[in-house]
């Protein structure tokens, strides 16, 4: 297990230099962001000025070195359109975004696992019919229109939740159950896979013989089993909650992280979208690899590869 | 749901698609038309998409009015089922006096290519990809692997909404940024695919006849993928289509005058308590773009499935 654990973490590692260095290289190179910070029709003295300033006008992977060993000593810059340092208006934002992730994954299982569970146990049968049109049609569905019209629906003909802000408990109700809504398809089709697949095996049969049925066969046999799967893709799910939370919180008008980078990406201001970018990503590393030992604990069949 | 979602998490995606198609039998080919009629998800699916296609191809000659005429004096006129709308404008008008529906006509021409244009640089950057790491297996596997592994942690959308605004909104930039960053089913799929049919006997025997690594993965190997790639194509017409719709309503994609869904709900969005028809119409397109596109990817891989054995 250690032997294992200490492989992935290698791996997560490279992988979090790759994908910064990434992060780094594609948004530098995508604009001048000496001319954004210097706004439009200035002067090309002053857009040079900046540039010495920044030291934008040395090599990339010197400036990705310098940036890197900042960002190790915890030094995530200062935000020039915010004028603020980074790491303060990614903590001021973060609480938001990660109450709503939060929320939304819990809405998100609180639907998908029963329904894929049930749609498992009676294949073929309407509810199965019904969660499958369900999660065909969720798959469609627009994050931002399915928000406006809960928004329309919820908000304004029969005004049960607030629609905009983040001020109290109530206001994330609307926003969770859309963010929620995008990965229902993925966990309830693969919990029925797994549900299916685990009653169709021998050991259920097994158990069966013996007189296990009903609730004590499910809980006991098939879904120690059948969400094994699952565990891994909340993980990536949750990930993904987060770079997803920008449509959901721009449409309630949430001060969330997702909110904060599209105001940033066009405020022009580059070094606040790549450190969100590398911070998205570093979460999205830390939540796999975390999944994978949790995964590799509960299976040690898994250890091997 | 949009494109954080349609990043549906390649892991769940090759998860299932292991899961649903094992690929045990590699030859699999979608041979009958007949057959595929019978499937209702596809009959649908095709029958929207291509419906779609002939409102985007003729629109010129469909649409009532020119997309971007603005008619001041009509500004903002109801469909003609609510009270005040004006049967000469069906679907209404929007806050430049624009006609809805020349609008939503247009507009599925821009769904289209993106959604098309995207899907399939995704796929040529996915397929190549898969191929190389699944023949060529050992580093060539691992390095693809790792990309992939960095791919996937990438926030997809807020880098494609950050790259293309910096970079300057346009069709041709929103195409090429959507489809760079999702290769990954296509590449997930290919590879283990690949690895499959490598070892058959056929290849063995076009290694014998002298064919070389080039001539046995283009021609030997990738027709038989055809069936897989086709499957996930249409899926990711629908992710591409949903992230261009995502990018546009937020500003950062498709910029206005160009009719574009995403963008047309953005701009009925200040006014979604007095015409919810302005953000429910363009809506409907997307959601029907999009489900047509599943509807067939679904459908053909249960057909693939089903004739594999399952």
């Amino acid at each position: 297990m250690l032997r294992y654990a200490g492989k992935r973490a290698i791996l997560a590692v490279l992988v979090a230099l790759t994908v910064s260095f990434a992060a780094f290289l594609l948004l530098s190179v995508a604009t001048d962001p000496a001319a954004a910070i210097a706004g439009e029709g200035a002067e090309p003295e002053v857009i040079e000025q900046i540039r010495e300033q920044l030291g934008l006008n040395q090599p990339l992977l010197a400036q990705y070195g310098h940036w890197l060993s900042a960002i190790s000593h915890g030094d995530l810059g200062t935000s020039y359109y915010w004028r603020q340092p980074v790491s303060t208006l990614i903590l001021d934002h973060l609480p938001v975004t990660l109450t709503l992730a939060l929320a939304a994954t819990f809405v998100a299982l609180i639907v998908a696992i029963p329904l894929g569970t049930i749609a498992a146990l009676y294949p073929n049968s309407t509810i199965d019919r019904f969660a499958l049109t369900l999660a065909v049609s969720a798959q469609a569905t627009p994050t931002f229109w399915l928000a406006l019209m809960l928004i329309i629906l919820l908000g304004v003909i029969v005004p049960i939740f607030p629609i905009s802000g983040d001020a109290t408990g109530w206001n994330y109700v609307l926003p969770a159950i859309v963010l929620g809504a995008h990965s229902v398809p993925a966990i309830m089709r693969l919990t029925r896979v797994g549900v299916l697949d685990v009653m169709g095996s021998d050991y259920i049969r097994t158990a069966r013989a013996k007189g296990l049925y009903g609730y004590r066969l499910l809980s006991r046999q098939v879904m120690r089993n059948a969400l094994l799967p699952v565990v891994s893709v909340l993980a990536v799910q949750l990930g993904h909650k987060l770079g997803g939370s920008v449509i959901t919180e721009s449409v309630f008008a949430m001060n969330g992280l997702g909110r904060f980078a599209l105001q940033s990406i066009v405020g022009g201001d580059i070094p606040t979208v790549q450190m969100l970018v590398v911070l998205f990503a570093l979460t999205f590393i830390g939540l796999t690899l975390l999944a994978d030992l949790l995964n590799a604990w509960l299976d040690p069949r898994l250890r091997l590869t | 749901m949009a494109m954080q979602d349609t990043d549906l998490t390649v892991k769940a995606a090759a998860a299932e698609a292991s899961a649903d198609t094992p690929l045990d039998a590699p030859v699999r080919r979608l041979d009958s038309w007949r057959e595929m009629l019978r499937h209702p998800g596809i009959v649908i699916g095709l029958a929207i998409l291509l419906t779609l296609f002939a409102l985007a191809i003729f629109a010129p000659l469909i649409a009532p009015y020119d997309p971007f005429d603005q008619q001041l004096s009509r500004r903002l006129l109801p469909p003609f089922w609510v009270e005040g709308g004006n049967p000469a404008y069906l679907f209404g008008t929007d806050h430049l006096g624009r006609d809805y529906l020349s609008r939503l006509l247009y507009g599925a021409r821009i769904s289209l290519l993106i959604g098309f244009g995207a899907a399939g640089i995704g796929c040529l950057l996915g397929v190549t990809l898969g191929v190389c790491a699944g023949y060529f297996g050992g580093v060539v596997d691992r390095v693809v692997s790792f990309l992939l592994t960095c791919q996937l942690a990438l926030p997809g959308l807020l880098l494609a909404m950050a790259l293309v605004f910096l970079i300057g909104p346009s069709v041709t930039v929103v195409i090429c940024v959507i489809g760079l960053l999702h290769w990954s089913y296509y590449l997930v799929v290919t590879r283990a695919a690949t690895q499959k049919i490598r070892d058959l006997e056929y290849v063995a025997a076009a290694r014998a006849i002298g064919s070389n690594e080039r001539q046995i993965m283009i021609s030997e190997i990738l027709p038989n993928l055809l069936s897989e790639i086709i499957v996930i194509f249409s899926l990711e017409v629908g992710v591409a289509v949903l992230a261009e719709a995502a990018l546009s309503f937020l500003g950062v994609g498709i910029q206005p005058p160009t009719p574009s869904w995403g963008l047309m709900i953005a701009e009925g969005k200040t006014s979604v308590f007095l015409r919810p028809w302005l953000i429910i119409l363009p809506g409907i397109f997307i959601f029907l773009l999009v489900l047509a596109a599943n509807l067939v990817g679904d459908g053909l891989r249960d057909m693939m499935s089903k004739k594999s054995g399952r």
